[in-house]
């Protein structure tokens, strides 16, 4: 550890800090409907949409109408996703041949992108097409985004209207979200990467004789539009099997600060823009709070266990001592353009939110280091979490906190000026226990079955490691991968691929009728009697519930893994 | 429903134009237009040929060049189908690795501790940079293989230290490949300036 890395990660958070306001006004007022600076451009472009898909804009929905679109629209892209790489050979831009993606891995990789999970069975350089990565998978970055977005707003709406029954329209959300907000940033980080060296372009990939006469074939392909709205828009799969550590997707530092920035900007963002629409910045700013109390100590904690070297490094003749001439520690699997500090602070960002993006190979992270990443995505990705799906994550666990206040003092709990009761608690507490119901079923399951064993790469607490990290990366919808998996298996493209389904659509619906019956309630003001839901004792209180409801299930699982593994570690035992 | 269904078939017809052919295709026009070099993966040429990318790292086994890091592609340095070693912590496999990289690289320099990122492999495979400490290390052997002075060799690597960014973002490096076109030119002159 140094004190420059410590400066590079408070030079982070102050990127993240300082667009919080402007960003989340923006983007209240682009849901609200109202004019903003990109209108003259964007709202021509916005009709013609509506006119196209025969949409009204302002026709309101139900909640049961909004996450049927929903669920519908996520059909269909799964369908065209599935489709383009099945058909991929006879499609135009494949300068490489690409043959059509096997039946079980479109499969996966249309569910990993439809449910904005982006888990990476397939390997983008040796499988897809140009036109499967622009068409298929740059699409669903923006769609699947777009999509978890509105459904947060419409949440949102659940608190801010009083006795209706109506959220929202999903397609005008949609609409909005994808062209006033994901495009128009996506646009000016593509040309900021290629600016840094991501190449664009659609070039057969390129022959090449090397300096010392040897033959090298080097990928090509259309990178810097991609990887642009794949860290915009929390999705995270790579243009290369390498994700962001490969020097193409992520070329300097200067490339990895807007990349790693880029993944949690607008889920930040995103809890100033709750503010703004319930009329009560304080609320947002308590949100905030405990996602960075989150966030901040997961990253000092990966930042120190990644600055000692893992047992497996530690060998006679190996220098790895931090100096002004190295970074030093762990180094297997990361680059040497990041370092470590770099190197965990996007562990963290990327498990934090939905990304699942890497710059360094987690597999590889020392026991303590790869724990960290775990828990954050086990908590269920609420810390800043997935665009739109983090803040939705996080309202309910704000709806059992005021809850569980309640029954301490002995009053119905209010959250925003909405009673809360017994419906709304068993929708919340539904969504949340079918997290862990898919993490530890499947990991339990595929932990016994030899057809799943064999694709391990370690042994050992390790291997029980992989798994886990395999079915909380799905549910998550994270799609980070404990990498050395050969998840490229019949098995495991089919069993990921439900863990993404069951992750990303049986918890939407319970928190929408959370959402659809919040609406109805009428908004009654605050008394002497509410309990106060910002402030220091709120934030104490609200990461407490976090911890122990959404950590604490885990614990069993992660003895059995990375902990166990530590010891081991500690103790000298190699596997 | 069947309204839904329509709608979703439209939205995604008209999003997959807009963001998945227009946006990307507008993309590369605009960046081959203006940024050819990054545009095309920043493509080194010597003597007219393209010899590599100064993103992508390349193999050097020879004494005479510097080493970048140790790769875990197949074949090493595998531009086209990157990936890191996935080995864990507690890894045998990985220790025994480590350990016979160090041994090899400690035997070229006796009494040299040997830098760790010179024998961990990287996230991608093609990791092009070393640090500083891993390029002063293989000082002593290129110098000998170049019949060039230390000291002169030494201030080429210490001139291609790209320091991070700001002083403040990023970790100090040096990328091996421009490191040995400068390092082929200077022993060419070199040898010129003696044969005098």
């Amino acid at each position: 550890m140094s004190f420059h890395g410590w400066v590079q990660i408070i030079l982070y958070c102050l990127s993240i800090l300082v667009c919080v306001k402007p960003l989340g006004t923006y983007m209240a007022r682009v849901f609200a409907g109202e004019k903003v600076f990109l209108s003259p451009i964007v709202r021509p472009l916005e009709r013609t949409v509506y006119r196209l898909c025969g949409i009204n804009p302002d026709q309101e929905q139900h909640w049961t109408s909004y996450t049927t679109a929903m669920l519908v629209f996520s059909l269909m892209a799964f369908l065209f996703t599935y489709a383009i790489q099945r058909l991929q050979g006879i499609l135009p831009f494949n300068p490489q041949h690409m043959a059509a993606v096997a039946p079980d891995l479109s499969f996966n990789t249309a569910v990993s992108f439809a449910s904005n999970t982006n888990w990476q069975a397939y390997s983008g350089e040796t499988t897809l097409s140009y036109f499967t990565q622009m068409a298929a998978l740059t699409v669903q970055n923006f769609v699947s985004a777009a999509a978890g977005i509105a459904l947060a707003v419409a949440l949102i709406r659940g608190f801010m209207r009083s006795q209706t029954k109506t959220l929202g329209n999903f397609w005008t959300d949609l609409t909005r979200t994808t062209l006033y907000i994901l495009l128009p940033l996506s646009i000016v980080v593509a040309i900021a990467l290629v600016i840094l060296g991501v190449p664009q372009n659609l070039d057969p990939y390129t022959h090449v004789i090397t300096l010392s006469g040897a033959k090298q074939l080097i990928a090509q392909g259309p990178v810097a539009s991609q990887v642009a709205i794949k860290q915009l828009g929390t999705n995270g799969g790579g243009f290369f099997n390498a994700n962001s550590s490969f020097p193409f997707e992520n070329p300097n530092a200067l490339s990895n600060f807007i990349e790693v920035w880029a993944i949690l900007v607008i889920s930040a963002a995103l809890t100033y823009t709750f503010g703004v629409m319930i009329n009560d910045r304080r609320q947002g700013w308590a949100l905030f709070a405990v996602m960075s109390l989150f966030f901040v100590t997961g990253t000092a904690v990966t930042y120190w266990a990644e600055s000692h070297p893992s047992l497996a490094i530690t060998q006679p003749h190996v220098d790895t001592a931090h100096s002004a001439l190295q970074t030093g520690g762990n180094m297997e699997g990361k680059e040497v353009r990041f370092g470590i500090v770099n190197s965990a602070i996007w562990a963290n960002a990327t498990t934090d939110a939905s990304n699942g993006s890497v710059n360094a190979m987690m597999d590889s992270f020392t026991p303590i280091g790869g724990l960290v990443p775990l828990i954050n995505m086990q908590l269920g990705e609420i810390v800043f979490g997935g665009v739109g799906s983090g803040l939705y994550g996080m309202l309910l666990f704000a709806i059992l906190a005021v809850f569980i206040a309640g029954l301490m003092v002995g009053r119905t709990p209010e959250y925003l000026g909405k009673k809360i009761e017994a419906r709304e608690v068993k929708m919340a507490m539904l969504a949340i226990l079918i997290l862990p119901m898919s993490i530890l079923g499947f990991t339990a399951v595929a932990s016994e079955l030899p057809a799943a064993l064999t694709s391990l790469a370690n042994s050992g607490p390790h291997g029980f490691s992989e798994i886990l990290y395999a079915y909380t990366s799905g549910t998550a919808n994270n799609g980070s991968a404990f990498a050395g998996l050969n998840a490229n298996t019949p098995f495991w493209n089919t069993t990921v691929g439900l863990s993404m389904l069951i992750g990303r659509f049986l918890f939407i619906v319970p928190m929408m009728a959370v959402a659809g019956s919040l609406g109805e309630k009428k908004i009654i003001p605050a008394s002497a009697g509410t309990f106060p839901t910002t402030g220091l004792l709120w934030v104490g209180l609200l990461t407490g519930v976090i911890l122990i409801v959404g950590g604490l299930t885990f614990f069993p699982a992660l003895a059995l893994g990375p902990i166990a593994e530590h010891f081991a570690m500690m103790a000298g035992k190699l596997y | 429903m069947l309204k839904h269904v329509t709608r979703s078939f439209l939205m995604m017809a008209v999003m997959t134009i807009l963001t998945g052919l227009v946006y990307p295709l507008a993309m590369t026009g605009l960046a081959e237009g203006l940024l050819p070099f990054q545009a095309h993966g920043s493509l080194v040429r010597a003597d007219g040929r393209v010899i590599g990318s100064e993103l992508i790292e390349q193999p050097f086994s020879a004494p005479r060049y510097f080493y970048g890091r140790p790769s875990a592609t197949t074949p090493p340095d595998n531009a086209a189908s990157s990936g890191g070693s996935n080995l864990g912590p507690t890894s045998r496999t990985l220790a025994l690795r480590v350990r016979a990289a160090a041994a090899k690289l400690a035997r070229q320099n006796p009494g040299r501790e040997v830098p760790v990122d010179l024998v961990t492999t990287s996230g991608s495979g093609v990791d092009p940079d070393i640090t500083p400490a891993g390029a002063l290390f293989q000082v002593p052997r290129v110098a000998a293989a170049r019949g060039l002075p230390e000291s002169m060799v030494r201030a080429l690597v210490l001139s291609h230290i790209d320091e991070p960014v700001l002083g403040l973002i990023g970790e100090p490096h040096v990328n091996v490949l421009r490191l040995n076109l400068a390092l082929d030119r200077v022993a060419a002159l070199h040898q010129r300036t003696m044969m005098r």
